[in-house]
């Protein structure tokens, strides 16, 4: 039986991928590296299926693998096996055992769902925040500072969040894979509530999970979760009147053709994504990636991916109901990319 | 149809036989309706390949744009609906028609003019759906097309239109299908054929008719509202004007649900089959199989909001169902133990035909096991709609009904046409498609995992996404390669003379292959005796070379062709059209152009039904005579 030799060597094979899928993927997206409670949780329960179904698995490759070799028919074998109608004990066995095992998951999976489905939403201790998803676009609104944001939920680290899920127009569904799993946002009454929290300062990336549209897989936003006092330095800061740009002719130009739709500070209407601090955001229209040291064609500094998404929107993110609502002259575009640039918050230290 | 056994009553009608094309359009042979619905059914199945070639191309790399967000999104949906009605779903139907009526000794189904209006509702209505790729835009809300996406506010062009009506008109084929093999079943068996005497491929395809006879008309109603809402301003599932949209999301799942088992029950049927039969061995623990199998079908109708643990429906919800979808796992495991003790201390021959038999049974357990997975809820929120999900319905789609799928066409391709397929290229499309396959869906449950949700059009660069998609990539090529080397298979076989055995395999054990491959018209010249379970194999065990007859040879009584099926389905069709285009269409006279085109194909339909019970048809006799003369010349 030397080939029991391969089933051997493939054990701790399957056992080291085990381990290594713990800790793999990046640390800002991947299920696998959770970085929050909530995250953790659903990955624990994760492991104890993976390790029981692994069970499972093993258990049927190797009967499958023995019987296959063993029981194969040699040229010119005319017997006939014995015929076999079955047999109560095996019959029990692979009954009770997959029982045994269901009990094993079912009762932890029962545990948390009612542990995850804990409502915050009067808890004083926990930051409000309702989502509202946009196509494709997502709005963040913090009831009790009585501010809105979009594409970028800041949160205090270590506190817990808890959301309030809707949609403008069609499903949508808000997903940050290391904080949290997903919960659909639904038009109308069906509002939906979840909880998370980020103990460690950082930026997790988050995603649409919902068909929504031609640019669904470009919806992404993102979770920057900083220290309490950056937090409240940020709820201040944004509440803070914001100046139009010098130059008078980008000033009206941005008036114009910008504020119709969207806000910086107390001007400008709140109908679509409010720019407020938009310089110091991670991303532009939550693809761009915003950095001084681009690597891919998805990433440009602030101002190139300003300049880009305003130019053509429909390029970047097609579908988007920016395309072809305006027409900016070069140097209106320049100008209004550089201001946008500018318009920062500084929170941190 | 039953047949009249009396010699006096044995006057011919002058019938009119077709021949040529003509044949085809008007069959009500249930085995010439097996080879149509394969053939339609292969094509779409070839369409819907095409469309996830296209998919993964878009995916290779990162910030790909071979095709529009837009086309993207048409592709995928069309994929899905494509595979799964108008692929998966009428391939069953094919082996069920080839099979089910040989397996329980009766000359045809108990309704083959419905068989036939089954199959033409099935392809016009997926000919129509197909059409909307050359008129303006394919559907691209999804093949589980939610709304709010799919209603008109956001999805203004006729793409939406197309599925809902095309998916009504191929539903009805199903439906009617569905109910056919259920009355078949319960009614033509041959004497001592008891229920627990009936082979697995027909307590499947039994139980499988019976899911449609329940699921079906939840999707019904379903597409029924939403075409309301899109053609005539209704507000089912409109949440501007009251309407509820996650309504949309159980009706749809109520049905979608049990399709699932719809398209996995044949399947595993198929495996117990080639299994057993290249086993030389019985089917270990047959009654516990059909309990399993029962089961199945009935805990399938209990697990919908499975698919929904993120929709909302809150905690106790949640729990209970996933509590019952963990509970499929126990009647699963039972049949995968059947299986693998089925083997065990038999004879296995390894013939292509049971190759893809073996590589389902490991294959489809990674997709359960998955599936026990994706039903603890909160684990689950991280896996909803992500890669993970789609690396496992394709485990159970692909790697459990394809491969049962293609595994039933090797095995039964001799009873089918008469020609054995060649082993050879058997194997080599084995093992292509077995490599592709895993190397296209197994890595997808890692992208999952890592974050990548499912049905986006691109990914962006440094997520670590890149490698794994180009692998999946290269598999699905692989795939395809495999599929090339079937349709060279099956081109080759059909220029090999027509000579298959009528036990080709030489240890089948049911009654299909106790007659010639291919079969009659009229399948079996007498009725047989079933004495057991495995009827043909206990014969043989008990030293005779075939079945003992149940009655005397006399003339059989045969359905008589009709175009009336075709007809009826071309009407639906226009219809179809005319309501779908009646807002842009302008008018004629003071009559809008659309509903008087609907209204023709309506009268069409109609005008075909009453045609239908008007018109007496007697069917006609085939006589002793032209059965001995069939005898003497096989013999």
């Amino acid at each position: 039986m030397k080939r029991w030799q391969y089933v051997k060597r493939l054990a701790p094979l399957m056992a080291m991928m085990v381990l290594v899928l713990a800790a793999c993927g990046r640390e800002d997206l991947s299920t696998l590296n959770p970085q929050g409670p909530v995250a953790e949780e659903q990955f624990g329960l994760m492991k104890l299926a993976i390790i029981l179904m692994s069970i499972v698995i093993v258990v049927v490759f190797a009967i499958s693998l023995f019987v296959i070799i063993r029981y194969r028919r040699r040229k010119g074998d005319k017997t006939i096996p014995k015929q076999v109608e079955g047999n109560h004990k095996l019959e029990i066995i692979w009954t009770v055992i997959p029982i045994i095992m269901l009990i094993i998951l079912g009762v932890p999976t029962v545990q948390s769902v009612f542990n995850l489905a804990k409502d915050y939403s009067k808890d004083p201790e926990a930051v409000q925040v309702i989502v509202t998803s946009h196509q494709y676009w997502w709005e963040f609104e913090y009831p009790e500072y009585g501010i809105k944001t979009s594409q970028e939920l800041i949160i205090p680290k270590g506190k817990t969040i808890s959301i309030e899920a809707k949609s403008a127009d069609v499903l949508h569904s808000f997903w940050v894979p290391s904080l949290a799993g997903k919960i659909d946002t639904n038009p109308n009454s069906n509002v939906n509530t979840m909880y998370f929290s980020a103990p460690k300062e950082g930026v997790y990336l988050g995603k649409c999970a919902e068909l929504c549209g031609d640019s669904h897989g470009l919806m992404d936003f993102k979770v920057k979760s900083v220290d309490q006092s950056s937090f409240d330095r940020w709820v201040a800061a944004i509440q803070e009147p914001v100046a139009l740009p010098s130059d008078p002719a980008i000033a009206a130009a941005f008036e114009s053709k910008c504020l119709t739709c969207h806000a910086v500070g107390d001007l400008g209407g709140p109908a679509f994504p409010n720019l407020t601090g938009i310089g110091s955001r991670q991303s532009v229209g939550g693809i761009l990636i915003n950095t001084d040291d681009p690597q891919y064609s998805n990433e440009g500094s602030t101002y190139d991916n300003l300049y880009r998404w305003i130019k053509d929107p429909e390029k970047v993110k097609p579908g988007n109901q920016m395309t072809g609502a305006y027409n900016l002259t070069e140097q209106e575009l320049k100008g209004i990319a550089e201001y946008l640039a500018d318009l920062k918050l500084n929170y941190e230290q | 149809m039953k047949e009249v056994p009396t010699l006096a009553h044995a006057h011919t009608h002058t019938v009119k036989r077709y021949s040529g094309i003509m044949d085809w359009l008007t069959t009500v042979d249930h085995k010439k309706i097996g080879i149509l619905y394969l053939i339609t059914g292969g094509f779409f199945f070839l369409v819907g390949g095409l469309e996830a070639l296209l998919i993964r191309i878009q995916l290779w790399k990162p910030l790909n744009e071979f095709v529009s967000a837009g086309t993207f999104n048409e592709l995928l949906t069309m994929h899905g609906t494509t595979m799964i009605f108008l692929a998966a779903m009428p391939m069953i139907f094919a082996l069920m028609n080839a099979v089910i009526p040989l397996q329980i000794g009766a000359r045809d189904v108990a309704f083959p003019f419905l068989n036939a209006l089954g199959f033409w509702t099935f392809l016009f209505g997926g000919v129509l759906l197909n059409v909307s790729w050359f008129a303006g835009g394919a559907p691209d809300a999804g093949w589980t097309s939610y709304a709010p996406l799919a209603g008109t506010t956001y999805n203004g062009d006729h793409g939406v239109d197309y599925y809902v009506i095309g998916l009504q008109i191929a539903g009805i084929g199903t439906l009617i299908g569905g109910i056919n093999f259920l009355v078949t079943i319960i009614n033509m068996r041959a004497p001592g054929m008891t229920f627990m005497r009936m082979p697995m491929f027909t307590w499947a395809s039994f139980t499988t008719s019976a899911l449609i006879l329940f699921a079906f008309p939840a999707l019904t109603v379903g597409l029924v509202a939403l075409m309301f809402d899109r053609l005539f301003d209704a507000n089912f599932f409109d949440p501007s004007g009251g309407g509820n949209a996650v309504l949309w999301e159980h009706i749809f799942w109520i049905f979608g649900h049990p399709e699932v088992y719809i398209l996995i029950l044949p399947a595993f049927g198929i495996i117990s089959e080639v299994v057993s039969t290249f086993s030389r061995k019985r089917l270990f623990g047959y009654s516990s199989m059909v309990f399993a199998t029962i089961l199945i079908g009935f805990l399938g109708f209990m697990v919908w909001a499975h698919h929904m643990f993120t929709t909302g429906l809150g905690p106790v919800a949640n729990a209970l169902f996933s509590i019952a979808t963990m509970l499929i796992a126990i009647p699963t495991g039972i049949k995968i133990f059947n299986w693998l003790f089925t083997m065990w201390g038999g004879s296995i021959k390894f013939t292509s035909a049971n190759l893809f038999a073996i590589g389902f049974i490991p294959t489809f357990v990674m997709g359960g096991v998955t599936g026990v997975m994706l039903a603890a809820a909160p684990a689950d929120f991280q896996y909803h709609d992500s890669y993970f999900v789609v690396a496992h319905f394709h485990y159970v789609i692909v790697g459990g009904l394809i491969l049962g799928i293609f595994s039933g066409l090797h095995y039964w391709w001799p009873k089918m046409f008469g020609r054995v397929l060649n082993e050879t290229l058997g194997k080599l499309t084995f093992w292509t498609f077995f490599i592709g396959f895993h190397m296209t869906f197994f890595i997808q449950h890692f992208l999952g995992l890592l974050g990548m949700p499912r049905r986006i059009w691109t990914y962006l660069d440094g997520l670590g996404f890149n490698e794994m998609n180009m692998i999946s990539t290269v598999g699905a090529f692989l795939m395809g390669l495999g599929t090339i080397f079937f349709l060279l298979n099956v081109t080759v076989t059909a220029f090999k003379p027509k000579n298959a055995a009528a036990d080709p395999w030489e240890d089948g054990r049911t009654l299909e292959w106790t007659i010639p491959s291919p079969p009659p018209e009229y399948n079996f010249i007498q009725t047989p005796l079933v004495r057991g379970y495995d009827a043909y194999w206990k014969e043989k065990m008990d030293g005779h070379t075939e079945m003992t007859p149940a009655e005397p040879i006399g003339p059989i009584h045969m359905p008589s062709g009709s175009i009336l099926p075709f007809l009826m389905s071309l009407g639906l069709f226009i219809a179809g059209f005319g309501f779908m285009y009646a807002p842009d269409w302008g008018n004629l006279g003071s009559l809008n152009t659309g509903y008087i085109i609907g209204a023709i194909g309506l009268l069409i339909t109609f005008g075909c039904m009453i045609t239908r019970s008007v018109k007496p048809d007697h069917g006609f006799h085939i006589e002793v005579e032209e059965l001995l003369h069939d005898k003497g010349g096989k013999a």
